[in-house]
């Protein structure tokens, strides 16, 4: 049990719960999709162990089923928006017979315009994000391309907390679980309003003194 | 290094020179005429790409596309278990459809060119700084007169590797042309000076392209709305700063094969002055 995972305990106590971030990546797709009047929008997240690209967040067409699937991270345009790092947009991709052999297929939708940005926070790319026909009755300009990257970046921050607290989660499920308890203190901690959170401390304060920490 | 020797050693063999004594000077023998004024037709006029050999570093390239009209070879990088350089024969093609597009890009403005893919992208590995490494080592070998890249690398150890390998190529007459990023990312090779950096813009010509002087992107070439060859055998419609980069590529390849003595400093020097916010 090192320094860094009571940390890691208190941090994923009062960081939000996976529900809140999902909340998050939600609302992501939902204002991506309505700003460029698209039918669909989706958020993939690298999962770096298993080398693949999981779709995490989805609104508009094939949503229902597309939630939890996956591909080798790797492929597809997806896969080389991942790894180079830089925006493509696409235009009749249906014609392109592998494409539809892909994820795509599987969830009964398939689109034939694809804009995709990765999401970059630092020097990661933890993903990327997809916004799926956009109106054909206007040409792409990179007014739109540039649009599209500021969302990626927003999105990026938020998928970079949601990671945070799912690393941290992780330390506690593990084998810190003793270590359950530190988070569901400072959780509760932090659920108080003040006057009862200022008895709290106190309260703390005295148990650590009593446990020999002051 | 071209017509400058000034001493030889016993074996009467010519040496290269660090300095220039004043009865060297005339001795200077530059390869190309310049014209008095370089137009576009003097640049790439007439040429085809011929004895060029453009190397595309990306995801692979679907050979039997019928815009992309063959390959010279193609092969795939990786890393073995100890980092170890791994290149083999690509026998997948593209995992992606973003190198073929390129090639056909390539292809359609130097339309007799020698394209080959080295294909650093795909199932099993995304583009790693190393094996992105590796590939652009390995094309600066094969001696390519054009290298179009649209990956960088955010890493910083990477960094000044790459900086040296971009500096070799350009000494010996490898033009690496690659793509910007649209976002401001601090990522490599594109913003080394001995790269031609690649961003896009809005007009429909393949043949318009524009010089920046505001770094780091040096150029911006067609990149919106771009029809280009796509897995399958298929045509599709895409954008973005890495559709912009083979429009740069090909045009190197039809000035390189007019003239093929061109540094690739005077290769630059040649696309601004035929730019079309310059001379073009």
């Amino acid at each position: 049990m090192t320094n860094e995972d009571f940390r890691a305990a208190v941090a994923s106590g009062v960081t939000g719960s996976e529900d809140a971030f999902r909340s998050l990546l939600s609302a992501i797709v939902e204002v991506a999709r309505s700003i460029f009047g698209a039918k669909a929008s989706s958020i993939l997240l690298l999962d770096e162990d298993a080398h693949e690209l999981v779709f995490e967040a989805a609104v508009g067409e094939g949503e229902d089923s597309i939630i939890g699937m996956r591909f080798p991270a790797g492929t597809g345009i997806a896969g080389w928006v991942l790894a180079t790092r830089t925006p493509l947009v696409i235009e009749d991709v249906k014609k392109d017979p592998r494409f539809a052999s892909d994820v795509a297929e599987d969830t009964g939708y398939i689109p034939s315009g694809l804009m995709a940005a990765p999401l970059l926070n630092d020097e990661n790319a933890l993903g990327v994000l997809e916004v799926l026909d956009r109106p054909e009755r206007s040409q792409f300009s990179l007014q739109e391309m540039e649009l599209l990257g500021l969302f990626a970046n927003q999105a990026a921050i938020a998928v970079d907390l949601l990671l945070r607290a799912r690393r941290a989660k992780r330390v506690l499920d593990g084998d810190e679980a003793d270590l359950t308890v530190v988070a569901e203190l400072a959780a509760a901690m932090d659920g108080l309003e003040d006057r009862r959170r200022t008895a709290g401390f106190a309260l703390l304060r005295d148990l650590a003194q009593t446990l020999g920490a002051r | 290094m071209a017509g400058i020797e000034l001493h030889s050693n016993e074996g009467g063999q010519a040496l290269p020179a660090w300095s220039l004594p004043k009865d060297a000077v005339d001795r200077i023998s530059l390869p190309v005429h310049w014209p008095d004024r370089v137009t576009r037709e003097w640049a790439w006029d007439g040429a085809a790409g011929a004895g060029t050999r453009v190397c595309i570093l990306d995801s692979g390239v679907e050979a039997d596309h019928p815009t992309v009209g063959g390959l010279e070879s193609a092969v795939a990088i990786s890393l073995g278990d100890d980092e170890e350089v791994v290149v083999t024969e690509d026998e997948e093609g593209d995992l992606s459809g973003h190198g073929t597009a390129c090639a056909g890009i390539v292809r359609s403005l130097a339309p007799e060119c020698s394209l080959s893919s080295v294909r650093v992208l795909g199932a099993g590995f995304t583009g790693t700084g190393g094996v992105l490494l590796a590939g652009l080592r390995y094309a600066v070998e094969q001696g390519f007169d054009v290298i179009n890249m649209s990956l960088s690398t955010t890493k910083k150890p990477f960094a000044s590797v790459l900086h040296e390998l971009a500096d070799s190529a350009y000494f010996k007459r490898t033009v690496l042309v690659a793509s910007a990023h649209n976002m401001p990312v601090e990522s490599y090779p594109w913003r080394f000076s001995s790269v031609i950096s690649v961003g896009s813009h809005e007009e429909p010509d393949p043949f318009t392209f524009f010089y920046n002087p505001t770094p780091p992107v040096e150029f911006f070439g067609r990149g919106v709305n771009v029809e280009v060859a796509w897995l399958g055998g298929r045509t599709v419609t895409v954008s973005g700063n890495s559709f912009a980069t083979p429009h740069l590529s090909g045009i190197c390849a039809l000035i390189m094969s007019k003239h093929p003595e061109l540094t690739p400093f005077q290769l630059k020097s040649v696309l601004y002055l035929t730019a079309t916010n310059v001379g073009g």
